[in-house]
């Protein structure tokens, strides 16, 4: 049944392209699998979820789709919702819709095939599928410098799936197989040695993915000219693939090669927090400010991942606080997107400069665009707070006051830093443009119409839902 | 249906082709290259029906002496379908391509002396076929001399271009040079065995007193060999012989030659680095050296070109460094693993479908556009959605992206390459992968970010064209997820 996630957006995908009307197609499909994702977090364990046929004897690879645990559950439930909210807040130019739909549902099915496979190969190919649509859009629909973003985000994610690749071709020959879920039950201890190199080149391979410091220059600029689908939905979605990666297959089958690198995870973690923090004050666009914002937000993640290292307790909340984070992270980034991009179109511009009293118009726009920043600072009831407190609260699990602070620890005061560059920098974002005396830009700008509420609705109700009841996520995860 | 029938068919083909060009009309040539894809059709049909004495013992001329210097078995029927199947696209190829040509041949303008370009490459075909099946390295050296004297006429086939005539010469010199090295190797192979036969060779060369002249022989060989596949250290010629042939012939020399050196090189290579041979170790060294140096060389190479013919002209030195690794990490097929002969042929499988692709985009770039450069593209995603799309898919499929056929045949060649712990060889491999996805993605990022030239026309593709770029592009994507096809026909 789960291949039907994959299949129905590329049979739609093909029906565009030979002529059906492409943003209801695009919707159409893209409800269904919503239906379909809400189904399988309803019941994750139905054994008929999963498929298989096998591709080639020789090595053994199989096209298989399952869910593996509550984690594969979640994020497929993540990527239906922003793939629908993508749709229906997406407006293509004049001329353009099937190429800006299509490569919506393509994006779509590479993200939803990677986080259903069981099968490393398809695993890894899926996201390959996915990055491709990506790099065209930017490129042909961008805005601003979008050859020169789409170059760069070309050349960075290029690269880092190659490193990638290295390391799963290094996992597979030391586990003898293309099984995730094979891999996972047999656990073969793999040689110390083995483990430190493929550690290494997955931490590279899967960092440079989700915009691990220094491998971060690529987002700011790309999601700063990407049509706000493809922003949506690589932002929301697709980069979480890099950290569903680390979570599923290094943390667990490569313990002691994590715990080799631990030290400079932590150090590059707290680059993205501190540093691309900083970064972010320093903004001028909102645009960029959201970009540099969601690399910054990566590295709670990757705290997430360092303590689950650490911690050597496969039952810590580390694993729940970050598999909650990335939800949060990626429903609000796509509600901040969504939102900049209603801005751009009312006012024309997204410079923090020339704006100012937007609320005095468009009220709804200021109140959902509100919620959203908040979320995003880490506001209680909103889903990212339940994610960032779990993941402090995990740093010092198991904490021992008699040895002292570890490294771990050490990081994880300094990370909590980062809630306060966070709040400054989207209160600051918040008050430029909404209060103020309105400018001319501003003056009559419409405020959002019923049809922009929806998607902008759909994801505040999942930011609400997670944060008020976070048992909703995490009775998945167990 | 005897299996060395296929060649002598072939090439009666090729006699028929000529002597009707000969009386046929001088201005219209076309139908001669259809007349010859018809009958390519027919042969790739009936080699489906071939057999040799392994399958059919009991026949009469299963005990005729042809069949010790003649050998057919799957992967000898996998190669004849090989060049069989180039060679029909290649002539279709060339019927497309028939204005450029004939501006540059006898009388400029007509079809006049076009002719022979459409018979000409089914003469190549059958020395490829015999190639595949050669069992004796004197039968092998007449079989690959057929093929590179028919490629001296068509490379140079464009007699008014100064660049054709340029390219002809330096094939010419360069050939020469390694026909003389073949033969060369040949002769102290035989020196130091006795034999020229590749079957009785593994039981010659376990009483050698010494195996230096064995292995100077095996290394002249090897350089010979390096010309037709176009790796290091004989890739010198490739990227000036492709760039200034005609595009049909730069396609038929980029997958039907290099398949063909292939396929020899592993016939002549089995019997070396079988186990216990006393030269394994020492011919293994040799491939992983020349497969290192062909990859660097390649892939770093091919980043700064603007003309993409050159850059194709790289790109298949590039591709001939991943199939020399395949070799270097030599392997039988076993449970979890495709063997190396396997992998090769799959992967050479997997590039005459992208590759032939690419060039009959090319051509038509070549014919409407008036240029082969990177920046004759700009805009193609605009002039022509659907070829652009099409275009992106086979450069993805070279650059080895998943879910197209490209993809699985480095995969294949990895894990040989990981399972025989050759670390430099996985390393520059990978290192090449990434220089590759650069270089590909500029021609895609010229087509679809670049806007057109202001004078740029639609693009309109002749039938032709259209069929084989729709067919190859989506072969390129069924296999990519769906591969067993290829390993049936590999047995």
């Amino acid at each position: 049944m789960l291949a039907l996630l994959v299949l129905i957006p590329i049979v739609a995908f093909i029906a565009i392209l030979a002529g059906a009307p492409a943003r209801l197609t695009a919707l159409a499909s893209s409800v269904v699998n919503l239906a379909l994702g809400i189904a399988v977090a309803i019941a994750p364990t139905w054994e008929k979820w999963s498929f298989s046929v096998q591709v080639l004897s020789t090595p053994k690879l199989n096209l298989a789709f399952g869910v593996i645990d509550g984690m594969s559950a979640i994020m497929i439930l993540l990527s239906v919702i922003v793939t629908v909210a993508a749709v229906l807040s997406g407006k293509a130019p004049e001329g353009r819709e099937k190429l800006y739909f299509g490569s919506s549902l393509l994006i779509s099915a590479g993200a939803l095939g990677a986080f259903a496979s069981t099968d490393l190969f398809f695993f890894y190919a899926f996201h390959e599928l996915a990055l491709i649509p990506t790099f065209l859009m930017i490129g042909i629909l961008g805005r601003g410098d979008r050859r020169d973003a789409a170059w760069k985000i070309t050349i960075y994610l290029g690269l880092g799936s190659i490193v990638l690749l290295a390391g799963l071709v290094g996992l597979a020959s030391v586990t003898g197989t293309f099984d995730i879920v094979g891999m996972l039950k047999n656990k073969t201890a793999i040689d110390p040695v083995a483990q430190k190199s493929i550690a290494g080149l997955l931490i590279v391979g899967f960092g440079t993915l989700v915009s691990l410091f220094p491998f971060h220059s690529w987002a700011a600029p790309a999601y700063a000219s990407a049509p706000a689908p493809v922003a949506m939905l690589h932002a929301g979605v697709l980069k979480k693939f890099g950290l569903y990666g680390l979570l599923r297959l290094a943390v667990p089958l490569l313990p002691e090669g994590m715990q080799a690198w631990l030290t400079p995870l932590l150090v590059l973690l707290l680059g993205n927090i501190l540093w691309v923090g900083l970064v972010t004050i320093n903004q001028k666009r909102l645009d960029t400010l959201l970009g540099n914002s969601s690399v910054m937000h990566m590295g709670y993640i990757f705290l997430a991942i360092a303590a689950l290292v650490a911690g050597k307790d496969a039952n810590s909340i580390a694993r729940p606080a970050a598999v909650i984070l990335m939800f949060a992270h990626g429903i609000s980034i796509a509600l901040q997107f969504s939102l900049a991009d209603k801005i751009e179109r009312r006012t024309g511009s997204l410079d923090l400069d020339d704006m100012g009293g937007l609320a005095k118009a468009a009220p709804s726009l200021a109140f959902i665009f509100g919620l959203g920043a908040m979320a995003s600072i880490g506001l209680p009831g909103l889903a990212n707070f339940a994610g960032e407190v779990m993941v402090f609260l995990s740093s010092f699990q198991n904490y021992d006051a008699s040895a002292g602070l570890g490294p771990v620890q050490i990081a994880c005061i300094l990370s909590i830093w980062g809630v306060v560059i966070s709040a400054v920098y989207m209160l600051r974002a918040y008050r430029r443009i909404f209060q103020g005396p309105a400018v001319k830009s501003t003056e009559s700008v419409a405020d959002l119409t019923l049809a922009d509420k929806i998607p902008a609705l759909l994801l505040v109700v999942a930011l609400l839902a997670v944060g008020l009841y976070p048992n909703l996520l995490l009775n998945l995860m167990k | 249906m005897p299996a060395y029938l296929l060649e002598a068919f072939t090439v009666t083909l090729g006699l028929i082709l000529l002597m009707a060009e000969a009386f046929s009309s001088k201005t219209s040539k076309a139908w001669i290259g259809k007349a010859a894809a018809l009958g390519l059709t027919g042969l790739i049909v009936a080699a489906f029906f071939a057999v040799g004495p392994i399958q059919k013992p009991e026949a009469e001329w299963a005990s005729w002496p042809l069949w010790n210097f003649y050998h057919f078995e799957g992967l000898a029927r996998f190669y004849k379908l090989f060049a069989l199947f180039t060679t029909l696209l290649v002539v279709l190829l060339s019927v497309d391509f028939r204005s450029v040509l004939a501006k540059f041949t006898e009388e400029p303008g007509s079809e006049a002396g076009t002719g022979e370009f459409y018979a000409l490459p089914v003469f190549a075909c059958a020395g490829m076929m015999w190639m595949a099946s050669a069992k004796d390295l004197a039968g092998a050296f007449v079989a690959l001399e057929l093929v590179t004297i028919s490629f001296y006429i068509l490379v140079a086939f464009m007699r008014r271009n100064v660049g054709s005539l340029e390219a002809g010469v330096k094939y010419l010199i360069l050939g020469a040079l390694s026909t003389g090295f073949l033969v060369y190797g040949i002769a102290w192979i035989y020196g130091s065995t006795g034999t020229m036969n590749l079957s009785d060779l593994p039981s010659k060369i376990h009483h050698l007193q010494s195996p230096i002249p064995l292995l100077f022989g095996i290394a002249l060989v090897m350089v010979a060999m390096s010309f037709k596949v176009g790796a290091v250290p004989m890739q010198v010629w490739i990227p000036d012989v492709y760039q200034g042939a005609p595009t049909p012939t730069t396609a038929f020399l980029s997958v039907g030659s290099k398949a063909a050196g292939f396929i020899l090189l592993i016939r002549f290579l089995t019997p070396f680095l079988a186990e216990g041979s006393p030269v394994r170790t020492q011919v293994l060294g040799l491939l992983l050296i020349l497969a290192c140096a062909t990859l660097l060389f390649g892939n770093l190479a091919a980043i700064p070109q603007t003309n993409f013919k050159r850059l194709l002209a790289y790109s298949s030195i590039a591709h001939a460094g991943f199939l020399l690794l395949a070799l270097a990490a030599w392997a039988p097929d076993s449970a979890n693993l495709l063997g190396s002969a396997k992998a090769v042929s799959f992967y050479l499988a997997t590039y005459l479908l992208m590759t032939l692709g690419t060039f009959f985009v090319l051509a038509q770039i070549r014919i409407q556009a008036d240029g082969e450069r990177i920046e004759d593209f700009n805009g193609l995603g605009k002039r022509n959605p659907l070829l652009a799309i099409a275009l992106t898919i086979l450069l993805a499929a070279l650059a080895g992206v998943p879910l197209t056929a490209g993809f699985l045949g480095k995969f294949f060649v990895f894990s040989l390459a990981v399972k025989a712990q050759l670390w430099w060889g996985v390393g520059l491999g990978f290192v090449a992968a990434a220089a590759g996805f650069y270089y590909y993605f500029k021609t895609i990022r010229a087509m679809w970010w670049q806007p057109a030239a202001s004078d740029a026309k639609p693009l309109v593709l002749p039938p032709i064209t259209r069929y084989a770029v729709a067919v190859l592009t989506v072969a390129v994507l069924v296999i990519g997820v769906w591969p067993n096809p290829i390993l049936w026909l590999l047995g």
